[in-house]
């Protein structure tokens, strides 16, 4: 019977697994950054996302909108973890534009960050959702149980990825980098190392604020991940219990009528 | 109900008397639970429950979703993600009706093997499976329809692609599609009739499975050996059966225990992995995606669609004799609905006497071939529309139609088949009857 039911699962797993073979691969080098929230019982890391949030203020949202994203969210457990004073005093930088006054106004925390389409920069509210770094082994996508999508290593390794290569197209100064799809992006390197300074002294080399702001952009796109993941424990924990009973109460409703059975 | 003899439901005390005389409902349900099932049923019997409870699943988390979500062109995507911030228990939900819609499908398919390898389309089952079928295009619209509603680039895009194989139809293709569509492209009108066409065709399911389990509570359940069960008397019957409850329930329910354990730990450590990751980003009629792919459960039935390009000369003849009427873009088409029809046609295409493969030594192999074909459809769907994909879903095409076509109807005839059990009771014995000491 359990072999039948590996079998079951086994069949359920290679549907699966080439349905995700539908993500398309390519020349480009995603560097698998070791992150926090990676994997079954990942978290994230409070002080990373901070750190995150602070570059994104100072150098990304120069450019970039988080539309979906409401300030009141930077106080969520299991996210960045900030106090209500924190959130309203941060929310109060931003301008945001209130139809009732028909004017701007500083933004409150039940108010989204602001859309921001001037340079033409995608939003980024979505965006470690919204690219997966990793398709393997085998294109079947498998390894994302233990890494994750890998959106965010998308997004630390374009922040990192530059070669210093310059092109004009049309106008447009395009910038070799080795993790954008097709190897030209218009946009120019963001960060250069040491863009910020952080109050606890933590590093701001080039490739620990990609990754900061990386895993910032990762809970941006699913601020519920540990609570899903926690849910997803409890329910598997649950139902393997259940399974046990009725393994138990199966083995013994069919005991009589298996007994019963006479060698023909 | 079954045409089984059992027991039937007396009703005792005098209320239970009054209610039957004007209602018996208490009969119906207690014919439907405890209705005589072979008992030899083996682990493949289980993806019935396993498909009841995903249509229950889709319909309540469905039901609960459609009260935030909002079918607007500007608003949908948006709805989605205050679905998934804001909604308290929202992204549960939500990865709840994703990846449930997946667990529909793996379900289905092993179903519909199981169908296919045991022989259950036969006689006297016919209608048990042309509901089925029925029901599994209706899952095929309902699930096209569902990925459309977030809004995001490959809902688009999927939409504009699979509409526009409609308008391939000669003559009536390009009305069909507009009426599909709700105006010349997809636009706000297609994603509100796909809204409400998403509500409403789940109850349409579920109307046709009361009439798929009436169907197949009235022939009663095949089994894996295909002997029908004995229905001389009450006592030969219950010699090859047991009642549904409590037997087979409690063993169903075990099997969709621990499925729903594999399910919930995708929908808690890896929700989007069955997804694509482009549609999370909002649609834009702009800007076409790089590779514009439907859900994996579409893929094998799209790699034969795509199969049949001009180059291919069944699809060059077709096109002479028809004087152009049907060209490459509709031989897809037909191809594609037809590889469904063909499936839906086999109990009148299987000429054997025998049901199940388990007494058919040479139609085993090439239904194990059939079910590979089918992976390797689904793989070739995934792949670029180029060399060697191309002469590969060709083949694997092929295939497909030849198993349904040439191989059932000949095999009937040709092969020997090996000696089936006398009874069910033989067969279970055989398998958990002690040897004489």
């Amino acid at each position: 019977m359990l072999k039948h039911i590996i079998t079951s699962a086994v069949t359920a797993l290679a549907l699966t697994a080439s349905g995700a073979m539908a993500a398309g691969g390519g020349d480009q080098h995603i560097e698998d950054y070791a992150f926090s929230f990676e994997g079954p019982f990942g978290t994230y890391d409070q002080n990373q996302l901070q750190r995150g949030l602070k570059i994104f203020t100072e150098v990304c949202s120069a450019c970039h909108g988080l539309k979906f994203v409401p300030f009141r969210t930077l106080g969520d457990e299991g996210g960045l973890g900030y106090s209500e004073d924190q959130v309203r005093a941060y929310a109060a930088q931003f301008d945001v534009y209130d139809p009732e006054l028909e004017d701007t106004r500083p933004a409150k925390p039940a108010d989204h960050f602001p859309k921001n389409t001037g340079a033409g920069a995608p939003d980024l509210s979505l965006m470690a959702k919204a690219r997966a770094g990793f398709h393997g082994p085998l294109g079947s996508g498998i390894n994302q149980l233990v890494k994750g999508m890998g959106g965010a290593e998308y997004i630390a390794s374009l922040l990192t990825g530059y070669t210093g290569n310059e092109k004009e197209e049309a106008g447009v100064t395009l910038y070799e980098n080795t993790a954008f799809p097709g190897g030209w992006i218009s946009m120019a390197p963001p960060l250069a190392g040491e863009d910020v300074d952080f109050d606890d002294g933590h590093s701001n080399e080039l490739h620990h604020e990609a990754q900061d702001v990386a895993a910032f952009l990762m809970w941006a796109a699913e601020p519920k991940m540990m609570a899903r993941q926690h849910a997803g424990f409890i329910g598997v924990l649950f139902l393997v219990i259940l399974s046990s009973l009725l393994y138990l109460t199966n083995k013994r409703i069919w005991a009589p009528i298996k007994k019963s059975a006479k060698s023909a | 109900m079954a045409g089984i003899p059992h027991d039937h439901y007396e009703p005792k005390s005098k209320s239970e008397k009054w209610l039957h005389s004007r209602l018996p409902i208490v009969g119906l349900l207690y014919d439907t639970i405890m209705i005589p099932t072979p008992k030899n049923l083996n682990w493949m019997w289980i993806w019935g429950i396993v498909l009841t409870f995903c249509l229950a699943l889709q319909i309540v988390t469905g039901i609960v979703l459609a009260m935030h979500y909002t079918p607007h062109v500007d608003l949908a995507f948006a709805s989605v993600e205050h679905i998934m911030r804001d909604v308290n228990g929202g992204h549960m939900l939500r990865y709840l009706h994703a990846n449930g819609a997946s667990l529909f499908f793996i379900a289905v398919y092993a179903h519909i093997f199981r169908g296919l390898y045991y022989g259950s389309y036969k006689a006297p089952r016919e209608i048990t499976w042309i509901i089925g079928m029925l029901i599994y295009l209706l899952m095929m619209g309902t699930a096209f329809m569902g990925y459309v509603l977030p809004w995001g680039q490959m809902s688009f895009w999927g939409a504009t692609v699979i509409t526009g194989l409609f308008g391939a139809v000669p003559f009536v293709g390009e009305s069909i599609q507009t009426l599909l569509l709700g105006g010349p492209a997809v636009d706000n009108a297609t994603l509100n009739r796909f809204f409400s066409l998403h509500y409403l065709f789940p109850f349409l399911i579920a109307g046709l499975v009361a009439v798929h389990i009436w169907a197949f509570h009235s022939t009663g359940n095949n089994n894996p050996t295909g002997v029908e069960v004995r229905r001389g008397s009450k006592a030969e019957a219950a010699k090859d059966t047991v009642p549904f409850w409590p037997y087979f329930v409690i063993k169903d329910l075990l099997a969709l225990a621990v499925i729903l354990a594999v399910f919930f730990a995708i929908v808690g450590f890896m929700p989007n992995y069955l997804g694509h990751p482009d549609n999370y980003i909002e649609a834009n009629p702009l800007a076409t995606p790089a590779h514009i792919v439907p859900e994996w459960y579409f893929l094998p039935f799209y790699a034969i669609l795509r199969a049949f390009t001009s180059e291919v000369w069944v699809v060059q003849f077709a096109s002479f004799i028809t004087g152009g009427i049907i060209d490459a873009k509709f031989f897809g088409v037909l191809a594609m609905f037809g590889a469904i029809i063909v499936m839906a046609l086999a109990p009148w295409l299987d000429t054997s006497s025998v049901r199940s493969a388990r007494y058919r030594p040479q139609l085993k192999w090439w239904f194990a071939l059939l079910v590979i074909d089918f992976f390797v459809l689904m793989w070739l769907g995934a792949m670029p529309a180029e060399e060697p994909y191309a002469s590969f879903s060709l083949i694997a095409s092929a295939y497909w139609f030849g198993y349904f076509l040439v191989i059932l109807p000949l095999l009937g005839v040709l092969e020997k088949p090996l000696p089936q059990p006398a009874t069910i009771e033989d067969d279970f014995n055989a398998h958990y009857g002690k040897p004489a000491e």
